[in-house]
């Protein structure tokens, strides 16, 4: 188990994602997961061991360590993603359980079921409407709070994102105010940044696909009741039937070029 | 063989679980295995080395150490994981004892194997209750051994070869303790989860036994 495994288990939910959603997982993938294995891990991989204080009095120099990061950047960040690629499994979960229906329905042989067998339920690929638009809005709500409360607990806790090369230090054991140096205070500090401006990118993506699917829905609304007090039902079905095809061969599309295979 | 090993088994397990219990394995898999390979593990990774004692004897440091962490609280931590992720595969292998009947007897004697009832329902029964049990007795272990889930920055210890109490400072005694929280919180999460799939299976079962006498009645 590592972030391989969660790159399998979320790219199972990008088949059922909107464009934006489609996006926040590569950039999610590629900018934030892969620079922090790849990259910030090396870069604080030494950290306490080259972490120096100016004394040779035992203990300071852990109790120092200790007193400037309390849980260290890449921790951190490790938390933020797992706590913020979590609420996507709400909807995996969402569409599995839907499928399960399905699969129960064909079962029984229900004439309103429509599929000629198993393997089309499995390869289905669910719209974003009725509870699972609850569920897929819910998700994105709960990662932007996620994102927001873990950028403000960085911001908290090391007063700012900047990472200073020498800090102050004058906890017991310390005999008095001790210069402790931390290391590669640059490296750290630019990939520090990096994070977080991805982070930001991360919270305007999600704040467009609220927005995209709190439009939608408010113009699927306004539709139907336009279209109720027009047109009697059984026109209304086959200009949906139109509309979710053209939706299909539209987003098929974009899934050829932005795409994870599941 | 590494965690993936077991996460293999337990997406098995998947299959034959309540929605309660695939809730239960995507919390194990995402907050507890993933953390802990992800963050914790890294450190307590150099613990022995960045224990540091105020003094030069040597063996001081290793049997203090020794004395205040006779088992580290990583080991302690995959162990949990593992012990409590095995009741799991009794059902499992319950489902593939069935599988197996019936292919013996090359005739359909279950109306599916993996549906939970009749001998199946005792093993998920048992198997939630192991779940919890080591659960528990994990956390209880936990708090015996470290007096709480508090780490201090500083022991003092006087074993021998110490000449007298020194002071020995442990490294990154906060980060540590968080990490503890979460892991006492996800387990504690893990057992209400276990607990609520444990009174839903029992309610279902009960009042679908009680219908089934009131039709015989009438």
């Amino acid at each position: 188990m590592d972030w391989g495994a969660l790159h399998t288990i979320l790219g199972g939910v990008n088949k059922h994602s909107t464009s934006i959603g489609k996006i926040w997982l590569t950039v999610l993938f590629i900018f934030r997961i892969m620079i922090l294995v790849v990259a910030a891990e090396r870069v604080w991989g030494d950290e306490q061991d080259d972490f120096v204080c100016n004394t040779l009095q035992p203990g300071c120099r852990n109790v120092c360590y200790d007193h400037f990061f309390p849980i260290s950047h890449i921790r951190l960040w490790a938390l933020q993603l797992i706590f913020v690629s979590t609420p996507a499994l709400l909807v995996a979960m969402h569409v599995a359980y839907r499928r399960h229906e399905k699969k129960r329905q064909f079962r029984k042989g229900d004439q309103k079921c429509e599929y000629k067998d198993i393997e089309e339920i499995r390869r289905q690929r669910f719209h974003i409407e009725g509870s699972l638009w609850w569920t897929y809005t819910s998700s994105i709500f709960f990662r932007l709070i996620f994102e927001a409360v873990f950028m403000y607990a960085f911001y908290f806790m090391y007063d700012g994102f900047r990472m200073p090369r020498l800090m102050k230090c004058s906890a017991w054991p310390c005999p008095n105010t001790v210069d402790c140096f931390v290391s590669r205070p640059t490296e750290k500090t630019v990939f520090t940044i990096f994070m977080i401006a991805v982070s930001s990118i991360c919270i305007l993506l999600n704040v467009a696909e609220l927005c995209y699917l709190l439009t939608k829905f408010f113009l699927r609304r306004s539709k139907k009741a336009g279209n109720s007090k027009q047109q009697p039902n059984h026109e209304n079905k086959e200009e949906t039937k139109q509309n979710e095809m053209n939706e299909l061969i539209s987003d098929s599309c974009q899934n050829t070029v932005i795409g994870f295979s599941s | 063989m590494s965690w993936g090993f077991l996460c293999d088994l337990l997406s098995g397990v998947n299959k034959y679980s309540t929605g309660v219990g695939r809730i239960w394995i995507t919390i194990v898999f995402m907050f507890r295995l993933l953390v802990y390979i992800a963050a914790a593990e890294n450190i307590w990774k150099y613990e022995h080395d960045e224990f540091e004692c105020s003094i030069k004897q040597p063996g001081c440091e290793n049997v203090c150490f020794d004395h205040f962490f006779p088992v580290s609280h990583i080991r302690l931590w995959a162990l949990q994981l593992i012990v409590v992720s095995t009741p799991s595969f009794l059902v499992v292998f319950h489902v593939a004892y069935r599988e197996n009947r019936e292919k013996h007897h090359n005739q359909k004697l279950y109306r599916n194997p993996g549906e939970i009832d009749g001998g199946l329902l005792c093993t998920y029964l048992i198997s939630l209750i192991l779940k919890t049990g080591f659960e528990i007795g994990f956390l209880v272990l936990f708090y015996k051994l470290y007096n709480g889930f508090k780490i201090p920055h500083l022991v003092k210890c006087d074993m021998r070869p110490c000449p007298n109490t020194v002071d020995c400072y442990i490294s990154k005694p906060t980060e540590k303790m968080i990490f503890l929280y979460f892991l006492v919180a996800t387990s504690c999460l893990c057992i209400v989860l276990n607990l609520s799939e444990l009174s839903y299976l029992i309610f279902k079962y009960s009042h679908k036994c009680y219908l089934k006498r009131y039709m015989k009645k009438q």
